[in-house]
C-alpha cells in the first residue's frame, strides 16, 4: 500500500507551511533509500529481535474461540519492550534520524506511550529527546511522564488550545519549524505530512509480515479471513493490515473509539462523523465544525483520542477496501475486563476496542480471525479500577 | 481592481502592513480596525481568519484566534462584516488563514466572496506551492485573487524562483526559521535579505514574522519593499484604552520613527 506522489487516492499529501518544506523534503528524498539499504535493514531487524523482543507471538486463544464459536488469534504486540507496538516505529525512525545526521529528537504524545517509546529509542541511540505533551495529559498520565524523565527525556507541556494530543502535535511541529536543521521529528502514528504516513506504515508493517509467517506455520494458510485492530491515528491497524490489503481474502476491520456513542457529541469516531479536511499537514477525514474548526474528541482511551485519522485509513474506508466500525467506552471496558478474566491478559484500553468488536459480528465457525492486541493495560489500571 | 499592484507601483517609501485577527478583541471590530488602520496611514492590511490549530503561528496570534472563535467568529461572518467595506476604504486587503477553513467554506465560493467584497489577495501558509499550482491557480486567477506565497531562509534558490513565478501581489519573506511572534535578532538575517534582493524577483518583497517595533521594521525593510507586523499589534490591542487610541498609538510607534528619519533625510 504505497502512496502515489504522497497521496492515497485523494488523501494524504503534505499541506505544510513553506518553513517546513526543507525538513519534509529532505525526508521525502532520503527515507526510502535509507530504509531499503542493507545496512539499515540489518540494524533495524537485529534491534527488533534482540531489543524489542520480536517476533511477538501469535497466540491461539482457545477460550475466546470457544466462546465466540470461531478461531481467534491474538497478535501479542503487548509483549514488545515498552508494552506496545509504538516501539517498532521509534526504533525505525531513530535509525533514520542518525543516518540523516540529526542530533536531537522531538515527539508528541497523548497518553505517553509514544513518548515513552521515543524516549527509550533516544536513550538507546544516545540522542537528545524532547517530548511535547498536553498539559491536561501530563496530569492524567503522570506515571508515563516519570518514565520519560527517568529515560532522560525532557517533557514539555503544551499549553495552547485544548492542551491535549492535537495541541502537543501542533507544538512539536512549531518546534520543528524553529529548529529545522539539527532536529528530527518522530511522529507516533500514520498521520502528518507525506512521507510520515508511509514511513510509519512501513515500520509497523512488521506486524502483518509476522502474522503471515506465523499463520502459515500454525494453520498452513498465510491469509486470515479477518483482521481486527483499533484505530486512532491508525499505526497499529495499518501494521496489522499492511500485507493483507488487496489480497482478495482478508476483511480488514478498523475499530474506532465511539466514546459515549457516535451521536453523543462525546466521541472519537472520525470516519463515522468526520468530513474531509486538513489536519497536521494531511488531507483526511477529521472531526470539525461547519466553519472548519477542529473539534476536541472524546474517548476513554487516550491513545484513540485524536480528531483525525491516518490518510491511508481514510482511503481504505472511502474506497471500501476496509471496513470501519466503532465501539463505545463501555463496550471497550467490558471487553478489557473479559480478556483479563478469560485469558489472564490485561489489554490496553485501545486494544480493548478491537476485542469488543468480537461481540458485534458473528464470524463463521471455520473463519480465522486475528485481533491485534496493540498494547498492554498496566497504564490503564486507574481507569479499569473504576469498573471492577 | 488590483489595489495591491497599485500600492507597490506608486508608494514612495516603505510599506507598512498590519495583521489582525478577525473577531478579536470583539466579534464585530473588523470594520473599525480596518478603518482606523487606514486613517493612521497603514498601507496594507492582512485580516487573519481564526483557526483552531494554526501551525505557523506563535502564542499571541493563536490566543487571539481562540478568543475570536470563542466570540463566535466564522469565515461566513467575516464576509458579511466586509460586505460594504469597499464603499468606505480602498486600502489593499489580504486574507490570511489556513487551508482547511477555505476547504470547508468551498474553494470556489471563497474566491467568489473575495471578489465580491473586494479582497485583493490571500496568504494560505499550508497550501503548498505544487498543490496550489496544479489544483487552484486557475480558479484563483479567474476571480482575480492574488495568492501570496512564503519564502524562508532555508528555501533553495531554485524553489524561490518557482515561488516567485507562481506568486502574485508580493512574496512573503519569513524573517527567520520561526513561527509568528518570535523576536529573533533580525540583524542576523542581513545575509538572507541581501541574497533575496540580489535575485531580483518579479514580485515585491514583504518581510514578516518577528517584526515588532520601529527598529525591526527599519531593519527588515532595508532590502525590501516593506514589512508586516502581526503579533506585536495584536498584543497592543489588549491595552485597556479605546480601539482608536490603541491603534493610533501603535501605528505612530512604527511610523513616527519613520517620519523623523525621513525629515532628517535618512534613507530607511
Amino acid at each position: 500500500m504505497q502512496p502515489t506522489n504522497g497521496f492515497y487516492g485523494e488523501f494524504g499529501g503534505a499541506f505544510i507551511p513553506e518553513m517546513l518544506y526543507p525538513n519534509v523534503n529532505e525526508l521525502e528524498n532520503e527515507y526510502q533509500e535509507i530504509i531499503n539499504s542493507e545496512d539499515f535493514q540489518d540494524e533495524f531487524r537485529n534491534l527488533l529481535r534482540d531489543y524489542v523482543g520480536r517476533p511477538t507471538p501469535l497466540y491461539f486463544s482457545k477460550n475466546l474461540s470457544e466462546i465466540y464459536q470461531t478461531n481467534i488469534f491474538l497478535k501479542r504486540e503487548d509483549l514488545n519492550h515498552t508494552g506496545a507496538h509504538k516501539i517498532n516505529n521509534t526504533i525505525g525512525q531513530i535509525l533514520l534520524a542518525k543516518r540523516l545526521g540529526k542530533q536531537r529528537i522531538i515527539a508528541e504524545t497523548g497518553a505517553g506511550q509514544h513518548g515513552v517509546a521515543t524516549a527509550t529509542a533516544c536513550a538507546l541511540a544516545g540522542m537528545k529527546c524532547s517530548v511535547f505533551m498536553g498539559e491536561v495529559d501530563i496530569q492524567r498520565q503522570a506515571p508515563n511522564v516519570k518514565r520519560m524523565e527517568l529515560l532522560g527525556a525532557e517533557v514539555i507541556p503544551a499549553t495552547s488550545g485544548s492542551k491535549t494530543l492535537k495541541d502537543a502535535t501542533n507544538e512539536a511541529i512549531r518546534e520543528w519549524i524553529n529548529n529545522p536543521v539539527d532536529t528530527h521529528y518522530i511522529i507516533g502514528s500514520v498521520v502528518g505530512p507525506h512521507p510520515y504516513p508511509d514511513m510509519v506504515a512501513q515500520f509497523q508493517s512488521v506486524i502483518s509480515e509476522e502474522i503471515k509467517v506465523q499463520l502459515k506455520e500454525l494453520i498452513g494458510n498465510e491469509n486470515p479471513d479477518h483482521v481486527i485492530a483499533c484505530v486512532g491515528g491508525g499505526s497499529n491497524a495499518i501494521g496489522a493490515f499492511y500485507h493483507f490489503i488487496d489480497n482478495g481474502q482478508t476483511n480488514l476491520i478498523a475499530v474506532e473509539a465511539g466514546g459515549l456513542g457516535v451521536d453523543s457529541g462525546k466521541t472519537a469516531a472520525t470516519i463515522a462523523l468526520g468530513k474531509k479536511g486538513i489536519i497536521h499537514g494531511s488531507k483526511t477525514f477529521l472531526m470539525q465544525t461547519n466553519d472548519g474548526q477542529i473539534v476536541e474528541p472524546h474517548s476513554i482511551s487516550a491513545g484513540l483520542d485524536y480528531p483525525g485519522i491516518g490518510p491511508v485509513h481514510a482511503y481504505l474506508a472511502d474506497s471500501g477496501k476496509g471496513k470501519v466500525v466503532s465501539v463505545t467506552d463501555e463496550e471497550a471496558i467490558k471487553a478489557g475486563i473479559f480478556l483479563s478474566r478469560k485469558e489472564g491478559i490485561i489489554p490496553a484500553l485501545e486494544s480493548a476496542h478491537a476485542l469488543a468488536y468480537l461481540e458485534k459480528e458473528k464470524f463463521g465457525k471455520d473463519d480465522i480471525v486475528v485481533v491485534n492486541l496493540s498494547g498492554r493495560g498496566d497504564k490503564d489500571l486507574a481507569t479499569y479500577q473504576k469498573y471492577i | 481592481m488590483n489595489q495591491l499592484k497599485e500600492l507597490f507601483e506608486n508608494k514612495e517609501g516603505k510599506i507598512l502592513s498590519i495583521y489582525f485577527t478577525a473577531g478579536f478583541p470583539e466579534l464585530n471590530d473588523t470594520e473599525k480596525i480596518i478603518l482606523e488602520l487606514d486613517r493612521n496611514g497603514v498601507d496594507l492590511i492582512e485580516i487573519g481568519i481564526p483557526f483552531s490549530d494554526p501551525l505557523a503561528d506563535g502564542p499571541i496570534i493563536q490566543a487571539s484566534g481562540q478568543q475570536a472563535l470563542d466570540n463566535g467568529m466564522t469565515l461566513e461572518l467575516l464576509f458579511q462584516q466586509l460586505k460594504n467595506i469597499r464603499s468606505k476604504t480602498q486600502i489593499p486587503l489580504v486574507l490570511m488563514g489556513y487551508f482547511n477553513s477555505i476547504m470547508q467554506f468551498g474553494e470556489e465560493r471563497f474566491c467568489q466572496k473575495c471578489a465580491e467584497v473586494g479582497i485583493d489577495g490571500v496568504i494560505l501558509p499550508d497550501l503548498p506551492l505544487e498543490f496550489y499550482q496544479d489544483t487552484y491557480k486557475a480558479l484563483f486567477e479567474q476571480y482575480g485573487l492574488n495568492n501570496i506565497l512564503l519564502i524562508n531562509p532555508q528555501t533553495s534558490e531554485e524553489r524561490i524562483r518557482k515561488i516567485d513565478a507562481v506568486s502574485s501581489g508580493f512574496v512573503y519573506l519569513v524573517s527567520s526559521n520561526s513561527i509568528t511572534g518570535s523576536n529573533k535578532d533580525l540583524s542576523l538575517q542581513n545575509e538572507y535579505f541581501e541574497r533575496i534582493k540580489k535575485m531580483e524577483l518579479n514580485n515585491p518583497k514583504m518581510v514578516g514574522f518577528g517584526i515588532h517595533d520601529a527598529k525591526s521594521f527599519d531593519h527588515a525593510t532595508k532590502q525590501t519593499e516593506g514589512a508586516i507586523i502581526g503579533s506585536a499589534f495584536i498584543k497592543s490591542l489588549s491595552d485597556r484604552a479605546t480601539l482608536e487610541t490603541k491603534i493610533e498609538k501603535f501605528v505612530k510607534s512604527i511610523q513616527g520613527a519613520k517620519n523623523i528619519l525621513k525629515e532628517a533625510n535618512l534613507e530607511l
